[in-house]
């Protein structure tokens, strides 16, 4: 007997589904390892590429989700500016593996305490019992011309729209703040102004002289 | 239709039919991808062949003429030369850095094709955060770079992937402006309606309502590149060859292909963006006229627009190339930081409001 059109529709839904479910558990492990490898790696460069790939995975999490603006805003800031100028000061580093393993051992039981407290902090917030997974059903897909960002951005700019320009312009005084307590004025200090640069014409800089020739 | 195919390879039918939908939709995907692939490297082949004939015409002389016709063949044979070359490894290098690179230099530059929209009605993935994915995939070129430079272990390398970073770093927030412009415009994210919301001739481009966007866009792109004259990544005359100085072989032809993969995506880009992509320039009324004549095909859209217009972005890479000295790196930073960001900032805002008093070829 060949299955009906809606059987077959509903059996290629199940693969996808546990296709999904493939790709959640696989990008989930990915995760966990980059995760851990941020704070295990000995070279400081590997912690901050391991930290770029639990950003890419995560964002790619986000992509099962349905919410390709958060992940693409994720790559984009984080891995694509951020992470860019992390790296860009690690490698100025002077890399020293035998103290960073000193100071390792120095600060582990520190670390550990801190790391149960947020531990029993967040089981605590979270509960034993809504941890119950396997109960919650998959989320249901959109339709494919579903738009996370436009639903984003008509929350974003009806709804939350003071939330969203305060924080805006809580951002902008911190660039702002950021600017000002590094400006420092230096006394004798040679600078260039490009716009005299670009204006200066010969008859500024080069005097040009008569002279009759010198007669022995 | 096609039906000659179904009768002559019944059995290839069958196979085809007994595939799960999820393997047939990646074959799909896949024969898809791989003509676009070939295509976008034999477009590097025959750029790097372009740059160097019209440059030397440029400089009065006569360019490659050696192998093949015209010297047609010199791309293959550079390309041969490449290959067959030894992979030198810096010996205090990190190996597996060193050799992930230029990996990490092309594939952005590559994946970044499977949004745009090539012909009528096609891109690979038709999705609908597609600036998103194209702003979010070129931001991440950068790291082949800085990874070269840093995996070297080489003074010379280092410092140019510094330069390199601090520029892109720089450039990118200008371009990503640049491109808010574009979004307002459109009203999409969707790469595909943006081409189709500059229907309708020359003047219903983008170029012309957000020029100074375009201008600010097309500059950056050419320093994003790294190309001249923002190549100070890899100035010769200071810092030998920059982030790929020790890289020989095969892994340099990949940075070069990478490279030269970036300029052709930065041209469809500028394309898609502000000159109406696949659009065709007589589509307007102003040239209903040559409807009956032969000339008739020239205000079908098509590829052959797409690939006209990007033929000339990259013959400007090239003209910079010839024409301007190199900046110097403080003079990058100033016009990255102090000229383009705020020039894109203030035509976002001149756009809102001709956008809230209906001015512009969007709100017809």
């Amino acid at each position: 007997m060949r299955p009906s059109l809606q059987q077959i529709e509903q059996r290629t839904r199940s693969i996808g589904d546990m296709l999904i479910l493939a790709y959640f558990y696989m990008l989930a492990f990915v995760l966990l390892v980059s995760a851990i490898g941020v704070v295990t790696a000995r070279n400081p460069v590997y912690a901050a590429l391991f930290l770029i790939l639990a950003f890419v995975t995560s964002a790619i999490l986000w992509l099962l989700l349905e919410a390709e603006f958060l992940a693409m805003v994720l790559v984009l800031v984080y891995v694509g500016a951020v992470m860019v100028l992390f790296l860009f000061v690690v490698m100025m580093l002077d890399i020293n593996v035998e103290k960073d393993r000193k100071s390792f051992t120095r600060y582990a039981p520190f670390g550990g305490l801190i790391a149960l407290i947020m531990f029993l902090e967040i089981a605590f917030v979270v509960g034993w019992r809504s941890l119950g997974l396997p109960d919650v059903a998959m989320p249901v897909p959109h339709d494919a011309d579903y738009s996370n960002t436009k639903e984003l951005g008509s929350v974003l700019y009806t709804e939350h729209v003071y939330a969203f320009e305060l924080a805006a312009f809580i951002l902008l005084l911190a660039i702002v703040a950021a600017i000002v307590l590094t400006m420092r004025r230096r006394p004798g200090l040679k600078k260039q102004v490009i716009s005299e640069q670009v204006s200066a014409r010969p008859e500024d800089r080069i005097r040009i002289v008569k002279m009759e020739a010198e007669k022995d | 239709m096609a039906g000659w195919f179904e009768t002559t390879f019944p059995f290839a039918v069958n196979l085809w039919g007994m595939l799960p939908p999820l393997l047939q939709e990646l074959i799909i995907i896949l024969l898809q991808v791989l003509p676009l692939v070939i295509v976008v490297i034999l477009c590097v082949a025959f750029l790097t062949y372009f740059e160097r004939k019209v440059i030397g015409y440029m400089h009065v002389r006569i360019g490659p003429n050696r192998v093949g016709p015209k010297g047609l063949g010199q791309p293959f044979a550079d390309v041969i030369k490449l290959l067959i070359k030894e992979i030198i490894i810096p010996a205090n290098s990190n190996k597996f850095l060193f050799l992930i690179a230029p990996i990490l230099a092309l594939v952005p530059a590559l994946a970044t094709w499977a949004v745009i929209p090539v012909f009528p009605g096609f891109a690979i993935a038709d999705i609908n955060a597609g600036l998103l994915y194209v702003l979010a995939l070129t931001s991440l070129g950068v790291y082949g770079i800085i990874l070269a430079g840093w995996a070297t272990n080489s003074k010379y390398a280092l410092l140019g992937a510094m330069r390199s970073a601090a520029q892109i770093v720089a450039y990118e927030i200008a371009m990503g402006f640049a491109l808010v412009g574009v979004l307002m415009a459109g009203g999409s994210l969707n790469l595909g309606d943006i081409v189709e919301a500059q229907s309708g001739g020359v003047t219903s481009w983008f170029w012309l309502p957000l020029f100074p966007l375009f201008l600010v866009y097309f500059i950056s792109g050419v320093a994003e590149t790294n190309r001249a004259p923002f190549d100070v990544a890899e100035g010769e005359s200071e810092i030998v060859a920059g982030f790929h100085v020790e890289y020989s072989g095969a892994a340099f032809a990949m940075f070069f292909l990478g490279e030269y993969a970036n300029i052709i995506l930065i041209a469809a880009l500028t394309t898609v963006m502000f000159v109406g992509g696949w659009h065709s320039a007589f589509s307007g009324p102003a040239f209903s006229f040559m409807d009956d004549t032969v000339l008739a095909f020239l205000r079908e859209p098509g590829l052959f627009w797409l690939a006209l217009k990007m033929s000339f972005f990259l013959y400007l890479f090239l003209w910079f190339r010839a024409t301007f000295p190199r900046y110097r790196y403080d003079q990058i930073m100033r016009l990255g930081w102090k000229v383009f960001i705020p020039i894109t900032i203030i035509w976002i805002a001149v756009e809102g409001v001709m956008v809230y008093a209906k001015i512009g070829p969007w709100s017809a």
